[in-house]
Order: structure tokens, then C-alpha cells, then sequence
């Protein structure tokens, strides 16, 4: 018996030896899924020059908050900003780490990518159930001389809680009053019509394989699948393709405010080649763990050097230079910098 | 009582003993859990409230269970109702019919069945079924059984592959093996005697199964029946992939619904406010409840078979 106590003792031992003695080494954070793939490569390549570890658990943004209120983890991320009010009261900070968008694409025959046109107003509409058939004198309106057959709308959504659908609703809430009294935003939401895929690639899988149906999906699903992505009109009044350009257009005229800790969304951004729907993901801290604060600030710093080009190739859209100085200014401010 | 003094005797007792009470102490703690971390919820929206309420809203921060109780006892009693005569008629062909030489392949095939793992099934589902049940399955039952009165109901829509029909059918699939192996065990302890006895009564095979081995046997293929249930209740990840998690009521088997189980899969990472996480708890709590309660039905239902026909 003794034996026994004496050999969990020893592993109990251990294993605190082994946890301190990299504690200095690791970098704990948990949240969003949506940004997982790129901060897990970012984290490859940092550790091979730094020799820091990241270990990122993409459980979602709702347990990535509640793991840094709790201060189990260095740091949470979160697709959706925080107000500034909830931070305070959480005693967190909060800075924009990479930016994503989202494009809503069809299947519809003989109407090929990039070909049919769609506004706010046709969009919120048609996931409201309010516009049925393709053939909507609306949708006929923006998109002179195709030919739109006359067949019901399947509409395709999320069916799981996720910051695709944050951005997404979010853009609906602001571009239509009445999208944002009978429904509103958030990670999941109460849809009025349609079907719910588990996952992007859930969706993906839909919208391929339903004919006549709209789905929306992360920038990166649209590309590497191949869906047919809609053109949108944006708060500009010009018809823009899902792009880095148009994603890049949008971060560029996005106000990000430090003193509002970057609350911000990009939706219907304003400038004249923006992507009307897209948000940037989020990285909060816990204000009195100073130390680990800048392990992560460093992390964050090598990526927005080094880390661009990773991002891109990943479909990704990494932050401005001029948003990237004033998280740095952010930093500086709160001495972890 | 002298094997007391021996101290390796003790140690293995504790031991055993504190295995098996750690079991014990491990449901009173899930089920406390659950219990505390759903109180905000049960708070607010009480217990026939929660039930009763359809609405399932994250925005409005308001939420009912009704929608979900209702996709769980669809999916589940609907692939009850595919899988039983399927691993019947399975048992009986393996106990009664099959010569030797098929007993273990069929057999070894029906534990495979059990042994894929549950988020096979699912991707299966999504990628494979779907597709068949939207394009040949579904339509063809729209065209026959669809243009009846009544239960014509059932199969109204646009067969998309993504509803309660398809996740049933995987469902069924996936509880087969276990109502199959129960009852062959059941029919395996229909005395031999009495099989016998008939069979040179000049009863034919049809008649010894009806009368001697079904009646034989009727309380433990019940009890599997009801294991089955549990299992259905509970099935997360294939269901998740081909239900579609819409938080609805319809009438009709080819609409998407959501069931307990999915629903906590799908938003438990997202929720993001107290009371949404509460109520997922809460959610929770109700099918470990109902999967309590349906697995001492079985348990009581096998236990009065082994007492009956030891």
C-alpha cells in the first residue's frame, strides 16, 4: 500500500516538475474556431525561431471568453468584438488579430461565379422568407438580361453556434431594421426559413448539392470550393467580388478605436471597393497577468512582422499597417509592449 | 473470515470496493453538476415552462425545451420502429435458421456494425445517404404513400436529405447490432427441450419460432428493445450531421428538427451569455433523466426474464 502512495506521490511530483519547468515556455490560449487554422501555423513557425510553444484550443468563442475571465488560459480569442463596457467588468483587454469575411454563394443553374448580383435589401429578404423565387422582380432588377428561372429558394444556414454567423447576422442587423427586430444577431440565431449545415463545410456541402439554394460561408470555404460567390452592393453603392482586394478595402476603412478597446465591426464598411460583409477575430487579455500578457504580445508582434504571408496563403486577411500601429500603441499604453 | 488477516486481501478489497463506488459518486457528481449549473435556467423558465416553450432563441435570450424533446422522441421511436424487425429477423436467422458455416460471419459482421465509431456514420450520412434519400428514396415515397389522406402529412416538402427521416435511418443502423445481438442471446435460452419437443410434433420452423421462441423470449428482446432506446437517445454525431438542428415542430418527416443531443453539440461552444449555457445544462439534465429512467425499464425487463427462464 505504501508502495502505491509512495508511487502516485512520485508521478504527482513529476508532473508539477514538468508543468513548471515549461511554464515559461507555453502560451495557453483558447476561443474561436474560425481563426484556429492560422494562429495553429502562425504558432508552428514562431516556435521553431522562438522556441515559445502555443497551444491553442479552438473550443469556441463563448468558452474561449469564459476561460479568460476565469484566467485558466494566457489568453481568449473571440470572433465577436466585446464592448468596452463588458471588458471593464471583466478586467480584460482586447485587440483585432487577423480579419475574415463572409460570402454568400448560390446554386443556381446556369448562373455562374461571380455572375449574379445581390443587395442588402434582396439578401436580408430572402433569409427573412419574404422573397421565395429566384425570378423576384427585385432580384430581376440588379441583374438585367440573365435569365432567372422561377424556382423556390432553399436557403441554407449554420446550424451550429459561430462567429460565421455573428458577422453574417450582424451585417443583416445593420443594413435591415426589420431583420434586426424579428431576429437580430449572434452566434446562433432564430431563423425564420431554411436548413442548418453543421460547419462551413456543412453548408458548402448543401448549397453544392441543393439546386436553387443559398448558403453563406467563410471567404476561404468559397474559394477553395467550388461554389458560385454572389457580387454584392455595398454601403458605397458599388457592386464588388468577394476579394483580398475588396477584404483588404474594407479593414482599410473601418475606424478601429483603441480607446473603445477596437469594438468594431466591418460590416457595411464604407469605402468604395469595401466587401460589405466581413469582421476581424479577436484576442482578449486578462489585465493582471501582466507576465504572460507579454509573452503573448510578443507572439502577436512576431505574426503582424512575420506573418502575412502565412495568413494570405491560408485565405486569410491579415490587419492594415496603420490598424497594426495602433494595436501597438494599445499595447504600449497598457505596458506589455 | 481469517482470509481478513491477510493484508493482500485487504488491499484488494479496498481496492475493488473503492472502484466500484467511485462509480457511484461519479453519477451523484455529474448529476449535481448538472443540477447547479442549470439553476439559473430552471429559475427562470421553471420546469413545464421549459418544457412546453417551442421558442428557441439565443438573441432574445429566451428558450424551451418542446422543440428538442420533440426531435429526440421522433428520431428515436422512428428508428425503434425500423431497427426491432430488422434485428429480429436477424436474430432468428442466426439462432434458428443458419446453417454453422454463416453463424460467425454474420455475426462477426453485425459487431463490426457496432464497432464504427459514431462520427463515421455521421460523415456517411451527410455524404453518402443524404444524397440517396433526396434523390431516390424521399421522392419515391412522396410518390406512393405521399398522396394519401392523413399520412400523406408526413411526407409533404422538398426532400433535401437533411430531416428526420434520413438521421432515423442512420439511427436505426447504428442501434441494429445491439437489438440484434440481445435477442439472439434472448432466443438462446429458449430451452432446447421444448424446441425439440415441437419440433417432432411436427411443428415447422415458422411455428416453433412464433409459438415456442418468441413467447419464450418476449421480455428480453423487449429489454433490448428498451437498451436500443437508450442508445438512440444519446446518439450525438451522426445525428448532428444529418439532422440540420432547426428548432422547430413540423408535421412532416422531411423537415430538419433539432434533438437534445445535437442541439448541445452544435452551440455549446458558441454560447456566449450565462442563461443560454444554463439552459444547455438544463437540456442536459432532461435527457440524463429520460436515459436514466428508460435504462432501469430495460434493466427490470431483463432481470424478470433471467428470473423467469434461468
Amino acid at each position: 500500500m505504501n508502495k502505491i502512495i509512495s508511487v502516485f506521490i512520485g508521478l504527482a511530483i513529476s508532473f508539477l516538475a514538468f508543468g513548471s519547468s515549461f511554464a515559461g515556455n507555453t502560451i495557453n490560449g483558447a476561443g474561436a474556431t474560425f481563426p484556429y487554422p492560422v494562429y495553429s501555423a502562425w504558432a508552428y513557425e514562431y516556435n521553431k525561431v522562438s522556441g515559445v510553444k502555443l497551444n491553442y484550443q479552438s473550443i469556441g468563442s463563448g468558452g474561449g471568453i469564459r476561460q479568460i475571465v476565469n484566467k485558466t488560459v494566457d489568453f481568449g480569442a473571440s470572433d465577436a468584438p466585446l464592448k468596452p463596457e463588458e471588458l471593464k467588468k471583466n478586467n480584460l483587454i482586447q485587440f483585432p488579430a487577423v480579419i475574415g469575411g463572409v460570402v454568400p454563394v448560390v446554386n443556381i443553374r446556369g448562373i455562374k461565379a461571380g455572375e449574379l448580383r445581390l443587395d442588402s435589401d434582396i439578401l436580408s429578404m430572402i433569409y427573412l422568407g419574404e422573397i421565395n423565387y429566384w425570378d423576384n422582380e427585385k432580384i430581376k432588377q440588379i441583374n438585367p438580361g440573365k435569365a432567372l428561372p422561377h424556382k423556390e429558394i432553399t436557403v441554407v444556414h449554420r446550424s451550429d453556434g459561430s462567429g460565421t454567423t455573428a458577422i453574417f447576422t450582424d451585417y443583416l442587423s445593420v443594413i435591415s431594421s426589420d431583420w434586426k427586430e424579428k431576429v437580430g444577431a449572434g452566434t446562433s440565431v432564430k431563423w425564420p426559413v431554411g436548413i442548418g449545415g453543421k460547419g462551413n463545410e456543412g453548408v458548402a456541402n448543401y448549397v453544392k448539392r441543393l439546386d436553387y439554394s443559398i448558403g453563406y460561408v467563410e471567404f476561404a470555404y468559397a474559394k477553395q470550393n467550388s461554389l458560385a460567390h454572389t457580387i454584392l452592393k455595398n454601403s458605397a453603392g458599388q457592386f464588388v467580388e468577394p476579394s483580398f482586394n475588396s477584404f483588404k478595402a474594407a479593414a482599410d476603412s473601418g475606424d478601429f478605436d483603441p480607446k473603445k478597446d477596437f469594438y468594431l465591426w466591418l460590416n457595411n464598411a464604407p469605402g468604395k471597393k469595401a466587401w460589405p460583409i466581413a469582421g476581424a477575430t479577436f484576442i482578449l487579455l486578462a489585465k493582471e497577468k501582466k507576465g504572460s500578457n507579454i509573452n503573448v504580445v510578443k507572439f502577436y508582434e512576431w505574426a503582424f512582422e512575420k506573418g502575412d504571408k502565412t495568413a494570405e496563403e491560408l485565405v486569410y486577411i491579415p490587419l492594415p499597417v496603420s490598424l497594426k500601429n495602433k494595436v501597438r500603441a494599445y499595447w504600449k499604453s497598457y505596458n506589455i509592449y | 473470515m481469517r482470509h481478513k488477516k491477510n493484508p493482500v486481501d485487504l488491499i484488494f478489497l479496498l481496492v475493488s470496493g473503492l472502484a466500484s463506488l467511485s462509480v457511484i459518486a461519479l453519477i451523484v457528481g455529474i448529476l449535481f453538476t448538472l443540477i447547479s449549473e442549470s439553476s439559473l435556467s430552471i429559475e427562470k423558465f421553471g420546469l413545464w415552462g421549459f418544457i412546453s416553450s417551442t421558442d428557441w432563441n439565443p438573441v432574445k435570450e429566451s428558450f424551451g425545451a418542446a422543440t428538442n424533446l420533440f426531435g429526440t422522441a421522433i428520431t428515436t421511436v422512428l428508428s425503434i420502429l425500423i431497427a426491432v424487425p430488422v434485428a429480429i429477423g436477424i436474430a432468428i436467422f442466426v439462432t434458428e435458421i443458419a446453417p454453422n458455416f454463416l453463424k460467425g460471419p454474420i455475426g462477426a459482421a453485425i459487431e463490426l456494425l457496432a464497432a464504427i465509431p459514431s462520427i463515421i456514420y455521421g460523415m456517411w450520412g451527410l455524404f453518402t445517404l443524404a444524397p440517396i434519400m433526396a434523390n431516390y428514396i424521399e421522392p419515391a415515397l412522396q410518390k406512393s404513400i405521399g398522396s394519401l389522406p392523413l399520412v400523406g402529412m408526413l411526407f409533404e416538402g422538398t426532400p433535401m436529405g437533411i430531416d428526420l427521416l434520413t438521421a432515423s435511418v442512420i439511427l436505426s443502423i447504428m442501434i441494429i447490432p445491439f437489438t440484434a445481438s440481445i435477442s439472439r442471446d434472448a432466443f438462446n435460452l429458449t430451452p432446447a427441450v421444448i424446441k425439440e419437443s415441437a419440433y417432432a410434433l411436427g411443428a415447422t420452423k415458422w411455428e416453433v419460432v412464433r409459438s415456442i421462441v418468441l413467447p419464450y423470449s418476449k421480455l428480453g428482446v423487449f429489454g433490448g428493445i428498451v437498451l436500443s432506446l437508450g442508445r438512440a437517445l444519446g446518439e450525438t454525431m451522426a445525428v448532428a450531421f444529418v439532422l440540420g438542428n432547426n428548432h422547430q415542430i413540423t408535421s412532416s418527416l422531411f423537415d430538419a428538427a433539432a434533438t437534445i443531443t445535437v442541439t448541445l453539440a452544435n452551440e455549446f461552444t458558441e454560447a456566449d451569455t450565462d442563461i443560454y449555457l444554463s439552459s444547455l445544462f438544463y437540456l442536459a439534465l432532461l435527457l440524463f433523466l429520460m436515459s436514466f429512467i428508460i435504462l432501469a425499464l430495460a434493466k427490470f425487463f431483463i432481470l424478470k426474464a433471467e428470473r423467469k427462464y434461468p
